[in-house]
């Protein structure tokens, strides 16, 4: 491992009560941070430190800090998750920054995620769209057939299990001038697209997604790509494209019936 | 007195799950719509069981302490899920998944369960696949298979190294469904506080809303805890930072035995702790046993060197280095199970021969270039490259390395700033896993009738040691085909009893005490913090009580623990209030458990005078330093009865019987 190394730095935090109340941008100092410590070991060490002062510690969100359970979610510098491609906030390793920096943390921004407190913002509405529509409607009892059955090309169980890597973390909603959800609905439509057992409900399955999707607020996807820049799983732009034609074609069925 | 009553079927083994569910309660779909069911936890186990459980008609209700089920720490399993598929023809079958899985727990766990455990192992693959899990295909677009430690057969299924992610999105997908048809009521952000027992039943839990703190109280016919295991006891460990005891810690307070809390499996291979800033450990997936060989040098002049940075790994030839498990166990090698492997990188490094970069030098390496120079040879032969140069060979095999363990090589380089394909990984042994929690008889009821546990947070079928991809497949066993079953034996006695009240006085009690606690943490004007205390507990958990023990060292620490404990209640320190989202106080009530888990946790260890699987006792060794395991004295489940605290538990004794499989000292040479 590298040698490590103390830095000394400036944090400007957004602190927000709850939903109602207005949110603002306050200044910390930290010191002597390892350069081997993840961004969130030096948050804690933020919130140590506040403890100590009596003052209320910064909320955020995160759970298994190894870059899979897509709870963490910060804006830092101005990009979602921070400096570094396909990578998540907890991935996220302080050697990327110099001694004596300002780093600005901010929630993810956008009207389906409102903030809860700090950090923390709720992004329920990603397990609407997955009501909607998010799934293969097999019985859970085991009855099924033998899974050797129906053989799956490698080249599409691989593109799929490529789509189904998303970890539901949103920046790419937060990294959208149009915080639009394509990204994160073409991947689950994409997976179920490539696979067999998904073929059965496919028209229902987009039309239902992207109508709750809609209704959830999220914006139109202007493709732009900001999303994929910033996707921490590389989830491929290819599958907002495998989406609207699966859309386009649902559409045109269900005209004709 | 509660009194265990395991319920094992009689008969013979491989009928016993067959005849008992034909023997089960059936309650039919028009009573199932006026039954609730509780589900705390939506992991692998519990999103299974609530899932199955809405789709056979029950109301379901179901916790987490997340903002979405899909964050379980299920999400982070890397290596695989083992099934007695024999898709490889390699001899794999029912009865050998059970042979390997009860020799691999060493003759601690039940017979029962694990012969059912292999039996509907197969389903879960089914069932999976059917609901679009992307597992590995080969090229003919079959399932591929890869193998684990403690085991000779190919029978673990994978995606990658994100098996787990995938099998929870399985679940999560098909909770969704039934979310969206209204039979799951989902409740994100919310911790189970309390279970409320009325009429010496479980009925209901007491909640807080992590986003307002409203405190609400949840009834329900039968009450499931899926949530998880205790490995942050430790602190630091491979285990998601809000994994906790609470739930079954609540359900122990109130009358459910605590089985093996002892036991805890110490993963080998680990990334390093790099310092005291550090809050979690990362797995590197056992998978990589594979292909990686682990080694030291053979000298400890060279070990001294590499510590203090003059020379590399890759400076030391090929003779001066010691690979210790294939050395030590040559017919298993670098798959032997866990225990084995993680004691063996323990010695080495006690020894001197350690390669970690601190002043303990606790690391061991885990190297890739034999594996790249194998996989480089065979591509260039079936490329027909006859002369390819050894870079091109590096080039070619390094490329099939990236396609097997591609994202695991990724996450090791970002941690750690150095790139596994030229360099050898370091790893160290870390807590992993918990055998031991509630325990429950073999319809997975614990000792409080209507209250069940499934998953990690039982004491499980594992025994005193887990193999690798066989959690992810006990999860989906107790939810997806298990409890299911058996929860209706119980629940059609349940039909007329109508919904059960909230207004109930047990229900004002239970949410009284909650109350009374959260108060206290407000209110405590003390000068440390949550973590502080936590540190401390695990610090003594992992030099006492972690992967060697001795009797000293467990007294100590039984008082040690019980210091911190004292200290914890007047000198703890939680800002914020009680009316909002407060992850500090969520902390608190964790850590109020794993203070008292600790020291029963060490009691369980003092009390077991043998070694077995993860529980290794210093004193109960041979010569070579391998386990020694007491037969005749310890062929049992320690369940412990709660009376206050944990130094009055009182410990009830389940007899474990070997029928079908002979006890045999394990050996892996
Ligand atoms: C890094 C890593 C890799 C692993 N790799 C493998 C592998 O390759 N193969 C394998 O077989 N096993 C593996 N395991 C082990 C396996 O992942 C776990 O044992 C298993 O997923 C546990 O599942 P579970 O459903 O019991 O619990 P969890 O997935 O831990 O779920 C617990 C649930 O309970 C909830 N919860 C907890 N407390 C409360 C409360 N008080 N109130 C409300 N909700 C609560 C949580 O929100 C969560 O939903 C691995 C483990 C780790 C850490
Ligand atoms: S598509 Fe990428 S950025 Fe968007 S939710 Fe999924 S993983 Fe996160
Ligand atoms: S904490 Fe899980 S992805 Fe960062």
């Amino acid at each position: 491992m590298s040698a490590q190394k103390g830095l000394n730095l400036t944090l400007k935090v957004w602190r927000q009560k709850n939903d109602k109340e207005n949110g603002q941008m306050e200044t910390y100092q930290v010191s002597d941070i390892s350069t081997d410590s993840s961004f969130l070991e030096m948050m804690d060490i933020l919130n140590e430190q506040l403890i100590a002062e009596g003052k209320d510690p910064v909320a955020f969100d995160h759970d298994c800090r190894e870059g899979i359970c897509g709870s963490c979610s910060m804006y830092i510098n101005g990009e979602a998750h921070g400096p570094g491609r396909e990578i998540t906030t907890c991935q996220l390793h302080m050697r990327e920054f110099e001694d004596g920096q300002t780093i600005y943390i901010e929630p993810w921004r956008a009207k389906a995620f409102p903030v809860i407190k700090d950090l923390v913002v709720d992004r329920s509405a990603f397990d609407r769209v997955m009501a909607a529509g998010g799934f293969v409607s097999v019985n859970t009892s085991g009855n099924t057939q033998d899974a050797n059955s129906i053989p799956i090309p490698k080249a599409d169980a691989d593109k799929a299990f490529d789509a189904a890597t998303c970890i539901g973390c949103g920046a790419c909603v937060a990294s959208c001038k149009n915080a639009s959800a394509m990204l994160f609905v073409s991947a689950k439509v994409s997976q179920f697209a490539l696979l067999p057992q998904g073929q059965v409900e496919a028209a229902e399955r987009v039309q239902n997604m992207v109508k709750v999707m809609d209704e959830e607020g999220f914006g139109n996807c202007s493709n732009t790509g900001a999303c994929e820049v910033e996707c921490p799983k590389g989830i491929s732009l290819e599958n907002i494209a495998r989406m609207n034609r699966e859309y386009l074609s649902a559409s045109v069925s269900s005209q004709d019936s | 007195m509660t009194t265990l009553n395991s319920k094992i079927p009689k008969g013979p083994i491989a009928d016993k799950w067959t005849n008992h569910k034909n023997n089960i309660k059936l309650v039919n779909p028009a009573n199932k719509r006026s039954i609730d069911v509780i589900v705390v936890g939506t992991g692998l186990a519990g999103g299974s069981a609530a899932a199955t459980l809405a789709e056979l008609g029950y109301n379901v209700k179901a916790f987490c302490y997340q903002d979405s089920p899909r964050r379980a720490h299920s999400i982070a399993a890397q290596g695989g899920i083992n099934a007695a598929k024999n898709y490889q023809g390699d001899g794999d079958s029912t009865y050998r998944l059970f042979y390997d899985t009860v020799k691999g727990g060493d003759y601690r766990s039940r017979e029962a369960n694990v012969h059912r455990l292999a039996e509907v192992s197969t389903n879960i693959i089914d069932q999976c696949v059917a609901q679009g899990v992307p597992f590995a295909r080969d090229y003919g677009g079959l399932l591929d298979n890869r193998s684990f430690g403690g085991v000779q057969v190919s029978r673990t299924f994978y995606a990658k190294g994100q098996t787990g992610q995938q099998l929870l999105l399985g679940c999560y997908s098909a909770m969704s469904r039934q979310i969206g048809k209204g039979k799951i009521k989902m409740y994100n952000r919310h911790e189970m506080m309390d279970v409320v027992v009325v009429d010496g039943k479980a009925r209901g839990i007491i909640a807080r809303n992590l986003v307002n703190g409203e405190i609400e109280r949840h009834s329900a016919h039968a009450v499931v805890i899926a949530s998880g295991g205790y490995g942050n006891v430790f602190f630091l460990s491979t285990n998601a930072m809000g994994s906790n005891v609470s739930a079954g810690w609540k359900v122990h307070k109130k009358g459910a035995y605590f089985a093996n809390p002892c036991y805890t499996q110490i993963h080998p291979t680990c990334i390093p702790q790099h310092g005291d800033q550090q809050s979690k450990l990362t797995l590197m997936s056992e998978s990589l046993r594979n292909d990686g060989r682990i080694w030291v040098p053979a000298k400890k002049e060279d070990a001294e060197a590499v510590r203090a940075g003059k020379l590399k790994p890759t400076d030391i030839k090929e003779e001066d280095r010691d690979y210790y498990l294939e050395r030590r166990y040559p017919s298993f090698g670098n798959l032997v199970p866990r225990d084995v492997a993680s004691r063996a990188a323990k010695e080495r490094c006690d020894e001197g021969f350690g390669v970690g970069t601190n002043e303990t030098g606790e690391a061991v390496y885990l190297d890739f270039s034999a594996a790249i120079t194998r996989y480089g040879q065979e591509q260039a032969n079936i490329q027909g490259l006859h002369d390819a140069s050894a870079q091109k060979i590096q080039e070619l095999g390094t490329d099939i390395i990236e396609k097997k363990y591609g994202n695991l090589f990724q996450m090791y380089e970002k941690i750690t700033a150095d790139n596994p394909y030229k360099t050898p990984m370091k790893i160290y042994p870390a807590v992993h896993y918990t055998m031991g929690g509630v325990w429950v008889d073999y319809d997975l009821m614990t000792t409080i009738p209507g209250c069940y546990a499934i998953g990690e947070a039982n004491f499980s079928d594992h025994g005193a040691n887990r193999l690798g991809a066989s959690a992810l497949m006990q999860g989906l066993a107790d939810g997806y085909f298990v409890l299911p079953y058996t929860i209706g034996d119980y629940l059609a006695d349940d039909i007329r009893t109508g919904p059960i009240s909230t207004d109930l006085p047990e229900f004002d009690k239970a949410e009284n005490s909650v109350k009374k606690s959260i108060d206290f943490f407000i209110n405590n004007n003390g000068t440390k913090s949550v973590d502080h205390f936590h540190k401390r507990l695990g610090k003594v958990m992992w030099n006492k009580v972690g992967m060697a023990r001795n009797e000293k060292g467990l007294k100590e620490a039984i008082a040690e623990i019980k210091e911190i404990r004292e200290e914890f209640w007047k000198e703890v320190r939680v800002p914020g209030t009680a009316d909002s989202m407060n992850p500090e106080l969520e902390k608190a009530g964790r850590v109020a458990d794993f203070l008292e888990l600790g020291e029963l946790f060490a009691r369980d260890a003092l009390e077991r005078e043998e070694s077995c699987g993860g529980h290794f006792r210093e004193e109960h060794r041979t010569e070579e330093g391998e386990a020694v395991r007491d037969d005749e004295n310890f062929t049992h489940v320690s369940a412990w009865e709660y009376k206050g605290e944990p130094s009055d538990a009182v410990l009830h004794k389940e007899a474990l019987n070997y029928e079908n499989i002979e006890l045999k000292t394990r050996s892996y040479k």
